[in-house]
Formats: structure tokens, C-alpha cells, sequence
């Protein structure tokens, strides 16, 4: 099956991909590009393993094509964190081991920073509707929750 | 099989033509969440995927004389951030934010949960009881329709080939008008509707009823409008004796199936339930002011 050119920006740089019609944004990332950081875990936009945002809006990218990311600025957990430092909310999961398995951590880990940027001080129950999309068969949530949570704290200052 | 194509079309003329070259195997592309999961599993085999989210007149949410007119395209997301809308189509606008996650709400547009045809969409008896009026675009040239008769039985939908929608006009509504949209699910969120209601109302100074609109979901082969429930709460003060009748009216139009969400009893009951809930909340935000 031929390709096509798709112009995108991913993690801030400009990106060329050769992509064919029926491959997802997901298959885009992780075969075209190597960015494997963003997992598939049912790819039918149920469990959230996939998100990415796109222009700022938090997606499954498993439920989008790559050839619709022409033009668009894609965010992934790549770009998340320096190599030298890591973001507060990937911190936070360290620290209140809220991984276990690790395969939801690059989905709810770029969830919930869209949310902190959207709300830097959310409640709980905010945080638990705005993450109702990413599933974790591990931890239970509450660690999850609770290091958003503290993420935020830290991020407001 | 066939390569599959995709094209992004940025006016809507260049897609009806894209449509029409497709010769009836294209597809419209909105959010996606739908199609894609329908490609996925191999349901539908589409040839080309015509993807008309760089169309302004489907992206665009804009005020106009006789109300306001959203694009067929437009994502969850971005319309329940708009104020103005919300605050009058507030039935409409937590219908559509009903649906799915955060991350879905990032695609799915109104559009798609029309035309996409499931009889639990739960967007549709909120569009439908707000009285929403289609744009549609086709090789024929330009038509309206009412949202209510374009769904015609699950995954099928009366737009002919090549017809797709633009927009939807929300009609102006008079003062002291309001609406809601509730469902039910069996878990908190993330479902499909049991049982969906939206209901649409205005009352006057007095406080009497003086225009409804009721529509159900889910208890039949399509989302339906009852005219008589609604016609029942007109010229009355929503009491109790009335709301019955006309949650009455709403159980006898329940033609729902038996699955493991629900039995046909449970459903018709629910109706009547959510339809009498519903009613009640939009003449709270009537009175409130909300
Ligand atoms: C995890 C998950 C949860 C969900 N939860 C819900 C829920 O709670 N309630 C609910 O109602 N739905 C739910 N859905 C279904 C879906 O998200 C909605 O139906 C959504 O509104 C579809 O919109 P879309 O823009 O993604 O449509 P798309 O997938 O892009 O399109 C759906 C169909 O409509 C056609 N179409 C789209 N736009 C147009 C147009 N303008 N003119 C003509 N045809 C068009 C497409 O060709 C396709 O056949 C869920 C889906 C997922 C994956
Ligand atoms: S892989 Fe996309 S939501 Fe599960
Ligand atoms: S840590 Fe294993 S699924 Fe969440």
C-alpha cells in the first residue's frame, strides 16, 4: 500500500512521515517514528494507554489517523520531562509508587498534565473524571490520584 | 481489497465531490470514535475516508439571527467550553459530554453521534427535544432537515448518497426556557445509555408550562420524539398528576429490546423515570435562572 507525506510537529520538532491511510497516529508513532513511549492497550479508545495531545487536546491516538496530524502539533510522553530532569507529575509517580506494571503510566502521565495545565488546582473528584479514561489493572488508582494531586501542589508553588 | 484513500477536503463543495468520485464507498471522518474502532473490528470497509474537520462550516460554533449554529464536527470538548451555548442548550451540551472519556471527548462531535445511528446516542433525544434543524450538503445541492428524522433504525440513517451534515441550528429559544438530558447507566460513566431523556421547556411568569418537547433514547430501533408527552405538560404547572401522564405517555412509546443492560420492563419503566427527572431539572434552571 503506497504512503503518504504527513508534516507534523511532534514534542516540539518538525517531523516527516511516510504514513498509509489505514495506519493510526498510534502505529504512526511508534513503527514510522520509534516513539514507542505511548502504548496500545485495547485500541479502541477505552483504556486511555494511547493518549496524546493534539493541538492541546488530550486524544486516544489509537482512534486517530496519522495522515489527520498534517499541520498538527502532537504532544507525546516523550516530551514530557528533561533527560536531566523529570517533570513533577513523573515524579510524583515515583514517589507515591503509582506504577506497577508501567504499561497506563506514559497515558495517564500525559492525561494529567493536560488537566494541570487546564486546572492547576483540581479536587479529587476532578481528577478522577478527567482520568475516568485511562485504565490501570495494578495499582488500585488512589496512588495515581494522590500523586496528580501532589504534582499539582508542587506546581503551583 | 481495495487501497484505502484519504483525503482532507477544506471546502465543503471539494468534498461533496470527493464523495461523489468515491462512488458510494466513502466515509465522513469527524472524531473518529466511531469509524475508527467500526474499521478496526472490520464492521465497515470503507474505500476512502474523507475527513472534514478542516472545513470551516463543520468546525465552527457561531451566533446567528435565529439562534446558534454548530458545526456537525465540532468535538465534546469544545462545545462545553463555550459559554454562551451552554448556558442555553444546557441539555444538549451535557448530552454531548456524556459521551466517553476526557480523551473522547477530545473528538466526538454531534455530528457523528447522528449520523454513526445508534439508538442509545445520547446527544440525539437532547438534539431532538432542543428542536435542532440539520444542515446537509449533497450532489444535489444544499438541504435542511429536523435532527429527528434522520436516524431511521440502528447504524442507518435516511441522508442519500453522498448527503453528509454540516451543522446544526440550535433555534432560539424564548425567555424562561431551559432543557436537560439525563441517562442511565449501569456504572458511573464510560456506558451506554439504559435509558436516555431529554426534555426541553418553557414556562411563563406564572409559572405555567407553554411549549415542550420530550425525546427518548435507547427504548427503540431509533431515538424518538414524543409529541405527546410533551403536549401533556403544556398548560399545566408540572405537578405531579400531570408529570405521571406524561410519563405514561412516554412508557407507551417504548418499543425497547431485551439485553444485558436492561430488560424491555426496566427500560420502559426507566423511561418515564428519567423522562419526569428531566422535566423537573429544566424547570429548576428555568426558575433559577441557570
Ligand atoms: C470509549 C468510548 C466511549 C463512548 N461512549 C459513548 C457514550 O457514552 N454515548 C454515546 O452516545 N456514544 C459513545 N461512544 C460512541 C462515539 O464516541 C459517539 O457516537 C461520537 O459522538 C461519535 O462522533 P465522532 O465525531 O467520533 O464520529 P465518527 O466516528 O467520525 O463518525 C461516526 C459515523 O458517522 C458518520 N459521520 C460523521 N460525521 C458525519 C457528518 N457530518 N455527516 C454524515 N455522516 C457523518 C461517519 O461516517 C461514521 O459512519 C463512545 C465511543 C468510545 C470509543
Ligand atoms: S489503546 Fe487507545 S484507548 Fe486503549
Ligand atoms: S501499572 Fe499496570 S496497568 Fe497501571
Amino acid at each position: 500500500m503506497s504512503k503518504q507525506h504527513v508534516t507534523m510537529t511532534v514534542n516540539g520538532d518538525p517531523v516527516e512521515v511516510l504514513c498509509r491511510a489505514d495506519q493510526t497516529l498510534l502505529d504512526c508513532l511508534r513503527d514510522e517514528m520509534g516513539l514507542t513511549g505511548t502504548k496500545e492497550g485495547c485500541s479502541t479508545g477505552d483504556c486511555g494507554a494511547c493518549s496524546v495531545t493534539v493541538d492541546g487536546r488530550l486524544v486516544c491516538a489509537c482512534l486517530m489517523l496519522g495522515v489527520e496530524a498534517e499541520g498538527r502539533k502532537i504532544e507525546t510522553i516523550e516530551g514530557i520531562g528533561e533527560s536531566e530532569e523529570l517533570h513533577p507529575v513523573q515524579r510524583h509517580f515515583l514517589e507515591e509508587a503509582a506504577l506497577q506494571c508501567g504499561i497506563c503510566t506514559p497515558g495517564f502521565i500525559v492525561a494529567a498534565k493536560n488537566l494541570l495545565e487546564k486546572n492547576p488546582n483540581p479536587t479529587e473528584e476532578e481528577v478522577r473524571y478527567w482520568l475516568a479514561g485511562n485504565l490501570c489493572r495494578c495499582t488500585g488508582y488512589d496512588k495515581i490520584i494522590k500523586a496528580v494531586l501532589k504534582a499539582a501542589e508542587e506546581m503551583r508553588g | 481489497m481495495a487501497e484505502l484513500q484519504f483525503a482532507a477536503p477544506e471546502t465543503v463543495n471539494q468534498a461533496i465531490k470527493i464523495l461523489g468520485g468515491a462512488k458510494g464507498k466513502g466515509r465522513i471522518l469527524a472524531g473518529g470514535t466511531d469509524l475508527l474502532v467500526q474499521m478496526r473490528s472490520g464492521r465497515i470497509e470503507p474505500g476512502f475516508i474523507v475527513d472534514v474537520k478542516n472545513i470551516p462550516e463543520l468546525t465552527e460554533i457561531k451566533k446567528e439571527k435565529n439562534g446558534y449554529r454548530v458545526g456537525a464536527a465540532v468535538s465534546g470538548a469544545r462545545l462545553g467550553e463555550h459559554k454562551s451555548v451552554k448556558k442555553k442548550w444546557p441539555g444538549v451540551v451535557e448530552a454531548l459530554e456524556l459521551i466517553g472519556s476526557t480523551q473522547i471527548q477530545g473528538r466526538a462531535s454531534l455530528g457523528g453521534n447522528l449520523c454513526n445511528g445508534s439508538p442509545a446516542a445520547d446527544s440525539v433525544p437532547a438534539m431532538i427535544a432542543a428542536g435542532a434543524i440539520c444542515k446537509i450538503a449533497g450532489p444535489k445541492g444544499r438541504r435542511t432537515a429536523k435532527v429527528e428524522d434522520i436516524v431511521t433504525g440502528p447504524g442507518k440513517t435516511s441522508l442519500k448518497k453522498g448527503e453528509f451534515i454540516i451543522s446544526f441550528l440550535l433555534p432560539e429559544k424564548p425567555k424562561k426556557s431551559s432543557e436537560a438530558y439525563l441517562r442511565l447507566i449501569p456504572r458511573t460513566e464510560m456506558d451506554i445509555a439504559v435509558v436516555g431523556a431529554g426534555v426541553s421547556l418553557t414556562l411563563d411568569n406564572q409559572g405555567i408550562c407553554t411549549k415542550a418537547r420530550v425525546a427518548l433514547g435507547a427504548v427503540a430501533p431509533k431515538p424518538v420524539l414524543v409529541e405527546e408527552a410533551g403536549l401533556i405538560l403544556v398548560g399545566s404547572k408540572l405537578d405531579p398528576d400531570t408529570l405521571e401522564k406524561m410519563a405514561s405517555a412516554c412508557r407507551a412509546a417504548c418499543n425497547p429490546i431485551d439485553d444485558m443492560r436492561g430488560t424491555v420492563e426496566y427500560r420502559t419503566k426507566v423511561a418515564g423515570v428519567l423522562a419526569t427527572r428531566a422535566t423537573q431539572i429544566a424547570a429548576e434552571r428555568v426558575r433559577s435562572g441557570r
